[in-house]
């Protein structure tokens, strides 16, 4: 046993954090520091300056241009990242669907669209939830229907994130309507410039949008977008969703989240004293920085593991996916609490970069207040999205315990 | 012991429920949200109509003489309709105040006008400094050829922007946080020296900062005697408070219905995911705390009005604080089991949960409630 970081390690954090105060832009770290609205312009930028560092990829493979991280520099990177305040990577391309293709795909299809994800060219996003099949996502009935060279592929997608920036979606199709469903579903890549498909937004709860519907009427695509064999794509989906889950644990986040809740604290007084000295509030940033503390370790437990036994990642990734999604939540609510009535305002437009509070609100409403109430309301979504908790506490009882 | 609603109150609760099914759906509430007054003028006069906002209010007042029960009754309504009109700032905290402690003047001026729905008051006694202290007031009063002149800031001032006039606390002596030395005075919206600066609320209301620069006011806008408001500003808290529990114990209600209705509508795995048992174990938790709320909530209001300040004090912070975390609970996993429909804008689930958010941080959060009553557990002679 040694959780102590090894002097290569504490070099690679000085490297991190020398980088990231080098090559910023400053405007992208105010932005997230202040959480206001990240465009597309402002990940696709970032992810084109770690790419020229050779970071655009810590933990691909470097046979596939990645950093060939081991899995505690990815974990420092993230750390750093997070705590400086640069935007996280688009995990969609990264890694959801690049783990896809460098297992499943064609040799083509690695050629063509790795170099393009690492390099910040495209933006992907993710085709799987339907209307009726969300949880049960197996039922998925958008079909395509095989044609000569192609694939024609009609249905409707929902819950989509990201759609309206992105260049490519991944989807489950079905391909098959015999036999069980899970046998029916290919994996397919998808122009989103193709002929046939709409994009329609969603509203979400806090007024955001950042999800869609997307609809495919008689889209064409060509044979050489479907990934591995026609009917395997649950077996892709399943290994695409255990590394979409491991990273949703989102250490980093998490600490930057904190770290935050702890200035605010210290900012907001109560009877004239620092909220954080309240015996009350802090005992409750102290319980949910111990589930962080245990939750980091168990990571990297995991990780470590599979890293060292060569093997992908079990059924474990749904313990951090549920505490990293809990954690997440945790600290939202904590924040908001602690602005008391500063929470209940609701300033839309306080959330673009240029604006300014006029001077009777900036008297008392301070800078880090504007997102913290649409924060705490918006990522109600992570114990949803990605298999909800229930789902994975179902894939714990049956997988890891056996029941 | 009787737990039952009287003719009256029940005829109310369905005078009100068909007014809502009727007037004032989802679909008519997201459009009067984003309106230029942000809730609907038509509906304020039909609460008007219906003796709604004169319901508190003794009879020699143009009032129906109401009791607390009968605005637990609106309140629990007001949630499960998202109404969005100020009942509660003008009827519940402002007129409850003009009831308890103004002169006769200015009760035979006011109270008519407020039940008659030509007056709206917002109330304005919080400052950021004070977080949900109410005797945390640095807003100065100086005596002022016969009135008073006040300077200072009031901050998030629930239903400001439409309001003809405002309870603001102002001090007339002492320091910043001392309980005497308080005044309540009537502001009226035009004042010299008044600026505002609204904002839309979380939940789809509105409210404002105020800032108060040389505002002078007559003698007679002067609210019980000087210095000593804080006991009725508390009063006036308290019973607000109980109205807010049923307002969140009637949005609970409705979430809970709503999300039954869910479980049991919405197929997953080829059934219905209500026959999943995990999920039929947390519908009974989120019923079982909407009851227990209900009957805080009760308790809460039968003691609103008690002589007894110590018993009041304890009740109400009791059920705050116990409501905000069941309202907390139920709430969140409404939108859990709601999956990805939970936190869309266009469902009127999102929008219960946001409120029961706000009212959970509105008038004191569960940990100022849970504190005020644990000041209550002290042992005697301490
Ligand atoms: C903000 C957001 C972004 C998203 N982005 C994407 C995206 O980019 N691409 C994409 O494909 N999808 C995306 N999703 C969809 C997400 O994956 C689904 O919401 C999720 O799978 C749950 O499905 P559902 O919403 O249909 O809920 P349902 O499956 O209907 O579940 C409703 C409730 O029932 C519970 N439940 C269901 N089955 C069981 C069971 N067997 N046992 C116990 N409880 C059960 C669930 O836990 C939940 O509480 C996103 C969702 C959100 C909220």
């Amino acid at each position: 046993m040694d959780l102590t970081y090894s002097p290569e390690d504490d070099a690679f954090r000085a490297e991190v954090r020398a980088f990231l105060d080098a090559r910023l832009p400053e405007d992208v770290r105010a932005k997230v520091l202040l959480g206001k609205r990240l465009g597309k312009d402002d990940f696709m930028r970032w992810q084109k300056i770690l790419h020229a560092r050779g970071w655009g990829a810590g933990r691909w493979p470097q046979r596939f241009g990645g950093a060939g991280w081991t899995v505690v520099q990815d974990h420092i990177f993230e750390e750093e990242r997070a705590e400086a305040g640069a935007p996280p990577q688009i995990a969609f391309g990264l890694r959801m669907v690049a783990p896809v293709l460098m297992t499943f795909g064609s040799v083509r299809q690695q050629e063509y669209f790795l170099p393009k994800i690492i390099a910040g060219e495209h933006f992907w996003c993710q085709g799987f939830s339907e209307p009726g099949s969300g949880s049960d996502l197996a039922s998925l009935r958008t079909e395509a229907v095989s044609k000569a060279d192609h694939y024609v592929v009609s249905g409707q997608k929902t819950w989509n994130t990201a759609g309206q920036h992105a260049d490519w979606i991944f989807c489950l199709v079905r391909t098959r309507s015999e036999g069980r469903p899970q046998e029916g579903i290919s994996f397919l890549l998808i122009d989103m410039k193709t002929p046939g498909i709409e994009v329609r937004p969603i509203t979400l709860l806090d007024g955001e949008r950042e999800i869609n519907e997307v609809w495919f009427d008689e889209v064409q695509v060509p044979v050489e977008n479907l990934v591995g064999e026609e009917n395997k794509g649950w077996t892709y989906a399943k290994f695409l969703l255990t590394h979409e889950r491991t990273n949703n644990a989102g250490i980093g986040m998490c600490k930057r989240g904190l770290h935050t809740l702890k200035e605010i604290a210290t900012d907001q007084l109560v009877n004239g004293r620092p909220l954080i000295e309240d015996v009350r509030f802090r005992d409750r940033i102290a319980e949910v920085e111990l589930e962080l503390m245990a939750l980091e370790i168990n990571n990297l437990r995991v990780l470590s593991a599979a890293a060292i036994e060569e093997r992908p990642i079990g059924p474990e990734a749904s313990m951090l996916k549920i505490k990293g999604s809990q954690i997440i939540q945790q600290l939202a609510e904590l924040r908001m609490h602690a602005l008391g009535h500063d929470a209940l305002p609701y300033l839309y437009e306080a959330l673009e970069p240029d604006w300014v509070a006029d001077p009777l609100l900036a008297e008392h409403y301070p800078a880090y207040a504007p997102p913290v109430s649409g924060q705490y309301f918006n990522l109600r979504k992570t114990t949803i999205y990605a298999g909800s908790t229930e789902i994975q506490k179902n894939i714990i009882s049956k997988l890891v315990l056996g029941l | 012991m009787d737990f039952r609603y009287t003719e009256e109150q029940l005829a109310l609760r369905e005078t009100l429920h068909r007014f809502i099914a009727r007037d004032y759906d989802f679909a008519r509430r997201r459009a009067l949200v984003s309106s230029p007054l942000g809730f609907s003028a038509e509906a304020w006069a039909q609460y008007a109509d219906l003796g709604v906002l004169a319901l508190p209010f003794p009879q020699e007042y143009g009032g129906l003489g109401g009791n607390p029960v009968d605005i637990m009754v609106v309140m629990e309504l007001v949630g499960q309709g998202l109404l969005l009109e100020p009942i509660l700032s003008t009827v519940v905290m402002c007129g409850g105040v003009i009831r308890d402690a103004a002169s006769e003047a200015m009760k035979r001026a006011l109270l008519p006008q407020i039940g008659a729905g030509s007056l709206q008051l917002a109330f304005a006694c919080y400052e950021a400094a004070g977080r949900y202290d109410l005797a945390s007031v640095a807003c100065r009063a100086r005596p002022s050829g016969d009135g008073w002149c006040l300077s200072g800031r009031k901050n998030v001032v629930l239903d400001a922007p439409s309001a003809d006039g405002f309870l603001v606390s102002a001090r007339v002596s002492g320091q910043v946080a001392d309980s005497e030395g308080i005044s309540l005075f009537l502001v009226k919206r035009d004042a010299p020296g008044l600026t505002l600066r609204w904002y839309p609320t979380q939940s789809g209301g509105r409210a404002a900062d105020l800032r108060l620069e040389d505002v002078v006011v007559e003698a007679d806008a002067h609210v019980g005697s000087p210095g000593q408001a804080l006991e009725i500003i508390e009063r006036a808290v308290d019973r607000s408070t109980a109205a807010l529990c049923a307002e969140a114990v009637g949005i609970m209600t409705a979430l809970n219905e709503a999300t039954l209705s869910y479980l049991k509508t919405r197929k997953q795995f080829g059934v219905p995911i209500g026959s999943f048992q995990v999920l039929q174990h947390r519908m009974a938790d989120m019923y079982i705390a909407a009851e227990q709320a209900r009957s805080m909530c009760i308790l809460a209001t039968v003691n609103a009005d008690s002589k007894d300040v110590a018993v009041r004090r304890r009740v109400v912070s009791g059920a705050k604080a116990h409501i905000g975390r069941a309202a907390r609970f139920v709430g969140q996993q409404a939108v859990q089991l709601h999956g990805a429909m939970g936190v869309v804008d266009e469902l009127i689930v999102s929008h219960y949960f946001k409120r029961l958010t706000v009212i959970d941080l509105t008038l004191g959060d569960s940990d100022f409630h849970l504190a005020r009553f644990g000041e209550s557990l002290r042992p005697a002679g301490q």
